[in-house]
């Protein structure tokens, strides 16, 4: 290969991937042909159903909104070296912040409940995050644990709050009022319908805009500021860290409060955006599904929005497959999205060596062991 | 009086059915992190296992088929569990967390599939499931005061996964304690180096202790679906491979304490069933709800620090890479 050192990493960043994804593409497939449906026919139809046409591409920027919001939040704990499992709980906390701050200001115009509903999102998903990030700093409880543990506490939580304090009276189901009209985050229908790109019925709203920019700040927050260079120094060595005078405690507090504060963002899209009121379960397992985007996309911010864009494909055309093949159920996702996590994050190093020595000549072939600390 | 005891009695009883899969599913966890090998993967090998075994069970009209199916099909997943992080030095976490996604999509695609029922198993007949077992002179002493309904409710009228269970209590605090497989499988989990100076595979032992920690969720998931139910439901699991993961570390990772933090954490459960809608004197009505957080509430409180300390094994969730 005529590439030299810099060249061949790059390249191996990109393949390995690209690889590891085709792998489990390959294994859906089998899963396919297992449940009895021609796996050819089903991923053609997955993709027409995630990108044919204009409302497909709505309805998957919509769920890939989520998914950004839920990647970001893990990757930036990862960048100070937690592993941030609790984006469930902590978007659960998002969604109730929005949702009882448009409760208390009633029908206020919609870019007032817009920045009150983010602010409390944030602010409700970041003291969620808080706690098991103090835990850990302080306390030494191992972050995964706790955060795991915050997950059913907050659904414990919710499901009490919805079922004897918030429900709306005389309702059946454990839901709130619906909110006044006017606090409604605006469509994005109306301004791309005047670009010529009708994405009908697709709740997709402001909250895209909103991902977008946080990707942003989370690009300039992590790598281009002070505090993301002490951040990301936590993650690499603590001991590093300590000596450079950062003090690792802290560092890790403010990161898993942005990082909860990210999660509870996806409580915008959700409650402000999409269902205009408090119930249960609007999270949909995406906080998990932040940690495969996480993966995928190398916890960079561009990235995230990349492997995002390919969940939220893969959530779209995957409702839009259950439909055409009755024999398959919606849960397929779920499967794929598993398969994803495990070739392309726990195998995530099985190919490396293999392509290290095709990419290397084997004189220079670097040790296949060393690699295995990529996330420690 | 009688009312009393026989409230007592059906608590108990409700109490130990169900804390039989926790502690099935916490022995599994119990050998996994001992040796070293952080595992979050219960609540996926228990969901496969279930659905593993009421499928096979149905087809074959078999318990025992279906408890075997399960088995096997929670000792694969370990296996894949042990392959990625032993031999591909995979994040423990993130195989643990794609495991429980994977057999959460799996189970019921695969019930849709082949039972076109939305994703659950077909009712299983009596002959297909594993029955309650009447213990010997149950009838006879059964008016013996308190003891003789003791008898017949709470030690008594439980399929034999229960008893499985109970027995493998005693057997895994004993191999833990005294064989030679559990003292290497505990040097493992805390001094992988030491033990493989000593000339042992680390490699080998993890394999075998993620061989047992699936056999162990098999059987698990095999008394939702096979023993306690009467077949395969989605998300039948409801995060009881969670609330294991908490036993587990409740119980600091040992057998007796461990079996304590589930009968606790059963014993909330079925008081939480019986308490709804019921008035308590002086503290009236109490949510469900905070009844079951209270399990993860005392794990976290435990884990802090602020109810005794909990020290897990040294090398838990480290890969060992062996120098050459």
């Amino acid at each position: 290969m005529g590439l030299n050192e810099n060249g061949r990493a790059a390249l191996i960043a990109v393949v390995l991937p690209a690889l590891n994804l085709a792998i489990a593409l390959v294994a859906s497939a089998g899963v396919i042909v297992v449940a009895g449906e021609n796996p050819v026919a089903a991923l053609g139809a997955l993709v027409r159903g995630a990108f044919g046409y204009p409302e497909a591409i709505g309805y998957t920027l919509y769920y890939a909104t989520n998914f950004i919001f839920a990647g970001l939040a893990v990757s930036v704990a990862f960048q100070a070296g937690q592993f941030n499992i609790g984006g469930e709980g902590q978007a659960t906390l998002g969604g109730l912040g929005a949702g009882l701050a448009i409760l208390a200001l009633g029908a206020v115009p919609w870019p007032v409940a817009a920045l009150a509903g983010t602010a409390a999102a944030a602010g409700f998903g970041a003291v969620w995050a808080f706690l098991p990030g103090w835990l850990q700093a302080r306390r030494g409880s191992h972050i995964v644990i706790t955060t795991i543990m915050f997950n059913f506490i907050a659904a414990a939580l919710m499901t009490w709050l919805m079922v004897d304090i918030l429900i709306d009276p005389g309702q059946q189901a454990p839901e709130s009022r619906i909110f006044p009209a006017t606090t409604w985050l605006p469509s994005l229908q109306p301004a791309l319908a005047g670009l010529g790109f009708d994405i009908g019925n697709a709740p997709l709203n402001l909250s895209f805009l909103l991902a977008l920019l946080s990707c942003a700040a989370v690009q300039v927050l992590v790598w281009h500021s002070r505090s993301g260079y002490a951040l990301r120094t936590v993650g690499q060595s603590e001991t590093a860290a300590r000596y450079g005078g950062i003090s690792p405690g802290r560092t890790v507090i403010a990161a898993m409060m942005v990082s909860g504060a990210l999660a509870g963002l996806v409580g915008v899209n959700e409650i402000l955006g999409v269902q205009h009121r408090l119930l249960l379960n609007f999270t949909g397992g995406c906080g998990f599904v932040g940690i495969a985007v996480a993966l995928m996309g190398r916890n960079r911010p561009v990235g995230v929005v990349l492997a995002a864009l390919l969940f939220g494909a893969l959530a779209q055309g995957g409702s839009e497959l259950s439909f055409e093949f009755p024999a398959l159920d919606r849960e397929l996702v779920v499967v794929i999205q598993g398969l994803v996590i495990l070739f392309a994050g726990a195998l995530e190093n099985l190919f490396r060596p293999g392509l290290e020595a095709w990419a290397n000549p084997p004189r220079t072939a670097a040790p296949a062991a060393a690699s295995g600390s990529d996330h420690g | 009086m009688d009312d009393a005891v026989l409230m007592g009695v059906s608590l108990l009883g409700a109490t130990v059915r169900l804390a039989t899969p926790l502690v099935l599913a916490a022995l599994g966890g119990l050998y996994a992190e001992r040796a070293g090998v952080a595992d979050i993967g219960l609540e996926g090998k228990m969901l496969a296992a279930a659905f593993a075994a009421a499928a096979v069970a149905w087809v074959t009209d078999s318990p025992w088929l279906g408890l075997g199916a399960a088995m096997a099909v929670g000792v694969a997943l370990g296996l894949l569990h042990a392959f990625a992080c032993v031999v591909a030095h995979g994040n423990q976490v993130v195989s643990g967390m794609a495991i429980n996604i994977l057999a959460a999509g799996l189970a019921p695609t695969l019930a849709s599939a082949w039972f076109h029922q939305g994703g659950q198993t077909p009712l299983l007949p009596a002959s297909a499931r594993f029955q309650p077992l009447v213990l010997p002179l149950s009838e006879t002493l059964k008016d013996v005061p308190i003891l003789g309904p003791f008898y017949r409710d709470v030690v008594g009228g439980h399929n034999l996964l229960v008893y499985g269970a109970a027995l493998a209590i005693p057997l895994t605090a004993w191999i833990l304690a005294h064989s030679r497989f559990g003292l290497r499988l505990r040097a493992v989990g805390e001094n992988p180096e030491a033990v493989d100076t000593a000339g042992i595979a680390v490699a080998r032992l993890r394999f075998c202790a993620m061989t047992l920690c699936g056999a162990c969720c098999g059987a698990a998931g095999a008394y939702l679906s096979i023993a306690h139910g009467g077949g395969f439901i989605r998300d039948m699991t409801a995060g009881k491979g969670f609330l294991a993961l908490a036993a587990l570390i409740f119980g600091r990772w040992r057998p007796w304490s461990m079996l304590a933090a589930c009968l606790l954490f059963a014993f909330a459960d079925a008081l939480q069933i019986r308490l709804q809608g019921v008035a308590l004197p002086g503290l009236g009505q109490i949510p469900v709800q905070f009844v079951q957080m209270l399990p993860y509430l005392l794990t976290v409180l435990l884990l802090a620090g602020f109810a005794g300390r909990a020290v897990a094994p040294r090398a838990l969730g480290r890969p060992f890479v062996k120098d050459r």
